[in-house]
């Protein structure tokens, strides 16, 4: 079973050469210490910037310079700040190849759920929406289930939408699965788990066919 | 040259009323209209509508305005980080329009270039597409979002020059460009501004035909939200 470092790990597998990439708030904020770094790489902060670098060194921080989830950031070489309208034009266009964020709920159609729960203070979607309806290259990085040991990938979402049939590929604590027209196919595992493990724990259709590998990280 | 420099930031709000539509630009704390936002709580007009990507902190930026009770609705994408935000929204005193955030910049945007409405995919088949006109196009569907309507934009550069010329700086940068020429009004402050001329005009982010007001802001806290760091090798 992996942790949210090994999730991250493994999405970093799926970051290729020549990718600009958007990283949502949270698992998906990892993946960027895992990117090999013999491959070039830009990644996206829809508030504005392209060519995001790590975090500053304490005292260099500058007010002006942040990523969307408002944290200070640096730039590397290479880099360039526009406006938001540009920013989603780089999105909605699909001139990013790869989007990554978290989720609530995944159906076996594709539809995410990860912007509000009925009853609780909703916050926004931020850029979500924008995201999941536009990518061509949407991974979800998340736990197989919530907090109360429930699945995550269902049959059908029951929280309001974030998007329609628009995510291709997940990567849990469990399994690395692809979504295609008859459900959730089973592609890998993680270390040390078992296909039954992950059949228990998905409650949308699990195709599985002949040996599963075990996940390389 | 046609001057735009005012004398002061009330001059630069003169025409402000109880009930109106403002923009402002910003993300978070980045990039926020200080002293517009500042001079709004002083003249304590109430009942406005803003557009904002963010609604502030408690006690800064747009924070300001809702502690004093001015706003009656706001049109975002994202409003976490405040108390008071969340005590009016619970209790019905503040209506919210949770927008996409790549619609909100469009709706500017759309405002600004004279576009009455645009089709996004952002939101289809989500509650966000509810009411709304959707159409297919090659295969993909989409949905119909108007231009916004706003009586002034409030937005923050860099420098500026008399012209009205603009350059920002950053991540600072976001909405302020979209909402510049999408309201009635466009106010622009800025923390620096200078003699028209001084300004190299292969450098300017927007023109100044966008903007009918400028002033130099009389003070920047420039707040960081999240300030986040790594130790020193």
């Amino acid at each position: 079973m992996l942790d949210k470092n090994g999730i991250a790990k493994r999405i970093a597998r799926e970051v290729k050469d020549g990718y600009y990439v958007n990283l949502g708030i949270g698992i998906p904020t990892l993946v960027a210490n895992f990117v090999r770094d013999d491959i070039q790489v830009e990644f996206q902060s829809e508030n504005g910037v392209l060519g995001m670098g790590p975090f500053p060194f304490e005292g260099e921080e500058d007010a002006d310079v942040i990523n969307a989830g408002k944290q200070t950031i640096t730039t590397l070489a290479g880099a360039s700040f526009f406006d938001s309208a540009t920013s989603f034009n780089m999105i909605r266009g699909q001139h990013v190849d790869l989007t990554i964020l978290g989720a609530m709920e995944v159906a076996e159609n594709g539809d995410i759920a990860n912007w509000k729960i009925p009853g609780k203070m909703v916050k926004g979607m931020g850029g979500a929406m924008d995201l999941v309806a536009s990518a061509e290259n949407i991974i979800v990085a998340m736990m197989h289930t919530n907090k109360a040991g429930k699945s995550k990938l269902l049959k059908r979402c029951t929280l309001p939408l974030t998007g329609v049939g628009c995510v291709k590929k997940i990567v849990t604590n469990l399994a690395v699965m692809e979504v295609t027209p008859e459900g959730f196919k089973l592609l890998e595992r993680a270390p040390g788990v078992t296909v039954d493990q992950i059949r228990e724990a998905t409650e949308g259709a699990l195709i599985v066919e002949g040996e599963i590998p075990e996940m390389k990280l | 040259m046609i001057n735009k420099t005012v004398k002061n930031v009330s001059e630069a709000l003169q025409g402000v009323e109880d009930s109106m539509t403002f923009m402002l630009g910003g993300f978070g704390l980045c990039g926020i209209p200080e002293n517009a936002i500042g001079e709004l709580v002083r003249l304590g007009i109430k009942d406005i509508t803003c557009i904002s990507n963010n609604a502030g902190v408690d006690d800064f930026g747009l924070g300001l305005l809702l502690q004093n009770r001015q706003i009656k609705k706001m049109i975002s994408s994202y409003v976490g980080e405040n108390d008071e935000f969340e005590r009016q929204m619970l209790s019905g005193e503040l209506d919210v329009e949770l927008t996409p955030q790549g619609t909100l910049a469009e709706k500017c945007r759309a405002a600004q270039g004279g576009f009455p409405a645009f089709y996004t995919p952002a939101g289809f088949g989500t509650e966000v597409a509810e009411g709304k006109e959707t159409r297919e196009f090659e295969g993909k569907m989409y949905v119909l979002e108007p231009a916004y309507k706003a009586d002034f934009a409030f937005v923050k550069a860099w420098k500026g020059d008399e012209a009205g010329n603009l350059i920002f700086k950053g991540t600072a940068r976001n909405f302020n460009p979209c909402m510049c020429g999408a309201a009635t009004i466009t106010v622009a402050e800025v923390e620096e501004l200078v003699p028209a001329g001084t300004l190299d005009p292969n450098q300017i982010h927007i023109p100044g035909i966008f903007v009918q007001r400028i002033i130099q802001g009389e003070r920047y806290e420039k707040r960081i939200e999240q300030k986040t760091v790594r130790p020193k090798e």
